[in-house]
C-alpha cells in the first residue's frame, strides 16, 4: 500500500470514529471519574473555566441534534489537532538547519 | 483519565506543570531523530486518530467507562518522543476546545496520560519484540501496562498534594482495580490498529524500523 493510501486511510477512520460513532460511545464516567466520585476525591474540583465554550463538552452550542452535534464537535476536533501536531512535528524538524537522521 | 482543576493543590499542579513542560522540551528535542520525511506525515495522523479514539468510552464493569490514552500506541508507531508529542498535543486540544480536563491539570494530565504511558509502555514493547513476542502482541500488552502505570502516576500526584484526605491505600486500590479492565481495552484497541498498519506496511512502524539491523527503504 501506497503511504499516502494508508494515511488517507488513517484520516477517513479517524473522521469516521469522532463524526459518527462517537454518538455510540459510553456516557458513563471515565475511571478517574468514578474512582474520583466514589471515594471523594472530587470533594473540591472545580468547574472547567471554558465550560461555556462554543465546543464544550463535545458538543456544539446551538445545534439541538446530538448526534449532528457531537459529530460536527469531533470532525472540528479532527481538523485542529491534525494541523496543530502537523505543525508541531514541522518545527521539530526544521528547527535547526536541514532536517536529518543520517547522524543518528 | 482527565482530572479536572482543583483534585491537587496549587504547588502539585505547578510541579506537574513542570515536568510536562521539560519532558515535552526533552520530546521536542529528540522528535526530530525520529522523523524523516516518510514518517512525518504520519505522526500528525496518529494524533488525529488518537484524539478520535479516545472519544470512544467503551463500558467496563460497574457503570464505569474507559477510553484509549495512546499513548504506547503513538509510541510504537512514530517513535516515542514523537509519540509523547503527539499525545499532548490532543491533551492540550481536549482541555482548551472541549473544556476536557482542567487548565491548571493540564500538566498533570500530561504526565500520566502522555508521559508515563510512553516512558512505561515503549521499552516494555521494545522488550517484548525482543523477545520474539509477534509486534502487534506486545504493543497491546505494553499498551496494558501502561494504563495501570498512568493510574499509578495519577496516585503519585495525589499522594503529593491532594485537595482531599482520602486513605491513599484506597486510591491506590480503586485506581488500579478499575485501570487494569480498562487497560484490556486499550490493549485490544492498540494491538488491533497496530496489526492492522503492520499488515499493509510494516516498514512505517518506528518500533520495526528501530530495532532492524538495517532502515528498511521501500
Amino acid at each position: 500500500m501506497r503511504t499516502r493510501n494508508l494515511l488517507i486511510g488513517l484520516l477517513l477512520v479517524s473522521l469516521l470514529f469522532a463524526g459518527v460513532v462517537s454518538f455510540y460511545a459510553s456516557g458513563s464516567p471515565d475511571g478517574l471519574e468514578k474512582v474520583s466520585e466514589d471515594h471523594g476525591i472530587s470533594a473540591q474540583a472545580e468547574d472547567h473555566a471554558l465550560d461555556d465554550s462554543p465546543l464544550a463538552d463535545y458538543g456544539v452550542k446551538g445545534v439541538e441534534n446530538p448526534r449532528l452535534s457531537g459529530g460536527l464537535a469531533g470532525i472540528v476536533g479532527v481538523g485542529v489537532t491534525f494541523v496543530l501536531a502537523s505543525t508541531v512535528i514541522a518545527l521539530t524538524r526544521f528547527r535547526r538547519g536541514p532536517r536529518s537522521r543520517a547522524h543518528e | 483519565m482527565h482530572a479536572p482543576d482543583g483534585f491537587v493543590n496549587a504547588p502539585t499542579s505547578i510541579a506537574a506543570g513542570v515536568v510536562a513542560a521539560a519532558g515535552i522540551a526533552v520530546c521536542l528535542r529528540k522528535a526530530r531523530e525520529e522523523l524523516d520525511d516518510r514518517t512525518a506525515p504520519l505522526a500528525g495522523l496518529v494524533a488525529v486518530y488518537v484524539f478520535a479514539a479516545q472519544m470512544l468510552n467503551f463500558p467496563v464493569a460497574g457503570g464505569t467507562s474507559g477510553h484509549l490514552l495512546g499513548g504506547t500506541l503513538a509510541a510504537v508507531l512514530v517513535g516515542p518522543f514523537t509519540g509523547a508529542l503527539c499525545v499532548s498535543v490532543v491533551l492540550l486540544v481536549q482541555a482548551v476546545l472541549f473544556a476536557d480536563g482542567g487548565l491548571t491539570a493540564l500538566g498533570l494530565n500530561i504526565s500520566t496520560m502522555a508521559l508515563a504511558t510512553v516512558l512505561i509502555g515503549y521499552p516494555l514493547a521494545r522488550f517484548l519484540l525482543r523477545v520474539r513476542i509477534p509486534l502487534a502482541v506486545s504493543s497491546g500488552i505494553a499498551a496494558g501496562v501502561s494504563v495501570v502505570g498512568a493510574s499509578l502516576t495519577f496516585v503519585l500526584f495525589y499522594a503529593l498534594g491532594g485537595t482531599t484526605e482520602v486513605a491513599l491505600g484506597t486510591v491506590t486500590a480503586a485506581m488500579v482495580g478499575v485501570h487494569a479492565l480498562i487497560g484490556i481495552g486499550e490493549g485490544l484497541i492498540t494491538a488491533l490498529t497496530v496489526g492492522a498498519i503492520a499488515a499493509t506496511r510494516p516498514d512505517l512502524i518506528h518500533l520495526n524500523r528501530s530495532l532492524a539491523p538495517t532502515p528498511v527503504e521501500v
